[in-house]
């Protein structure tokens, strides 16, 4: 029986919940005996090219490319889960909400106290950069997602432990310890 | 004073007549879960977390006096939803950052969605825009994370007995605010208590933030009510999603 499949990738994360991955030291082998880890930037496979059985979401959509990477997970994913308080609620990405994209882009490249050598005194606008959304959108605020695992990062032995009963189908008791939103 | 008898889910209790529910709950060794209640400060009743049933009718434990023969449902599935629904709330209400909160760890409203094993909240995050004042010379007053609990309108105030906050506007646009004159001359001591009453971190003493490492913070290990209960904590981690 071949192993299921799994996808993991980083929206507007900043690859810590990615590193809190790794954080199962050992166990990494036996993850490597448990699935098989097809398109994610920790093998650097960029396309899905079949059905995948879960994909794992850290991050939450600052820009359009997150958007489109978000959908293609979902229809190429069985289980999508939410990794982190940035997929989950959009976490520090999401401080911009509420703040206009225009005072955003003003302080980043015209006004911010690092800004020297931007003289022209323009907004990058190559067509091949994605555009900002209005706001942070929490993931699942633009697809479906079928489980949440908080934390910044999520505990290493929380991602095992959810892996693990998800992937057996045993089920899941969870120290006290492991949930936390920090 | 006389004593009554009543139930907590079949529990057979005993209580001073015309003591609050969360109170008697306690002297019996059941905890209700409270959020904006303070023991021995007058209750409000504004966060409706401690909410059970009482002889079939909901009503909150801190503002309900316990009476003879009161038949009290607490521990019950339909309760923890209920409890846990309002956590949820109140998180996508405000701007409830956790990671980047200086009392996380030490933060009761988290303390409480990590006993009700909430992993998201279900209703649609707000992202409201709010100030932060740091006008008090010792205090920060971070808006985003103030739930109106009225904690510290209730209990920070000065020898004369006047308070220090108080509420401004109404509805959804009730905030609390400080007195500027009064700010000017908050004695460090009173300060400090401040922070310490504040359920959340809407209320931060300055140059003080991280002090705790992480693993050592309040919450870290222990469960909140693990203290009033007799028997070992049971956390509700049933399920990881919310549907």
């Amino acid at each position: 029986m071949s192993k299921p499949l799994v996808a993991t990738a980083s929206l507007a994360g900043c690859f810590g919940c990615h590193m809190s991955l790794l954080d199962i030291d050992e166990r990494i082998l036996k993850l490597v005996e448990l699935v098989d880890i097809g398109k994610s930037p920790v093998t650097d496979i960029k396309t899905f090219t079949q059905q995948y059985a879960v994909g794992i979401i850290e991050g939450g959509c600052c820009n359009s490319e997150n958007v489109h990477n978000l959908q293609e997970f979902r229809k190429n994913c069985d289980i999508l889960i939410s990794l982190g308080e940035c997929a989950i609620m959009g976490g520090l990405p999401a401080m911009r909400n509420g703040i206009p994209i225009e005072e955003c882009l003003n302080e980043a490249y015209l006004e911010g106290p690092t800004v020297h050598l931007n003289t022209e005194k323009i907004f990058p606008n190559d067509d091949e950069l994605p555009m900002l959304l209005d706001r942070v959108y929490p993931a699942h605020e633009i697809v479906k997602i079928d489980y949440f695992l908080p934390g910044c990062p999520p505990r290493a032995d929380l991602i095992w432990d959810a892996l693990v009963a998800l992937l057996t189908g045993k089920e899941l008791e969870l120290p006290y310890e492991v949930v936390k939103y920090d | 004073m006389e004593r009554v008898k009543f139930q907590i889910d079949n529990k057979d209790c005993e209580a001073l007549y015309g003591q609050m529910l969360v109170d008697a709950a306690r002297d019996n060794g059941v905890y209700i879960p409270t959020l904006c209640n303070m023991q021995d400060v007058k209750p409000c009743g504004s966060c409706r977390v401690c909410t059970v049933k009482v002889n079939g009718r909901y009503a909150t434990a801190c503002t309900t006096p316990v009476a003879c023969g009161m038949e009290i449902e607490s521990d019950t599935e339909e309760i923890h939803e209920i409890r846990k629904a309002l956590i949820e709330l109140i998180f996508a209400e405000g701007n409830h950052y956790c990671p980047t909160c200086e009392m996380s760890g030490n933060c009761e409203l988290q303390a409480l969605g990590y006993r009700f094993g909430m992993m998201v909240s279900r209703f649609p995050y707000q992202f409201p825009q709010r100030e932060i004042n740091t006008d008090c010379q010792h205090l920060i007053i971070d808006y985003n994370r103030c739930i109106r609990c009225k904690r510290c309108i209730r209990t920070i105030k000065d020898k004369k007995g006047k308070s220090y906050f108080a509420f401004i506007n109404r509805g959804d646009k009730l905030e609390v605010t400080m007195d500027k004159e009064m700010a000017k001359t908050m004695p460090l001591k009173v300060a400090e208590l401040a922070m310490e009453n504040c359920p959340v971190g809407a209320i931060l003493l300055k140059e003080t933030a991280y002090r705790v490492p992480i693993g050592e913070r309040r919450f870290d290990k222990k469960c909140i009510g693990s203290e009033i209960e007799e028997t070992d904590v049971k956390v509700f981690m049933g399920e990881l999603n919310n549907e």
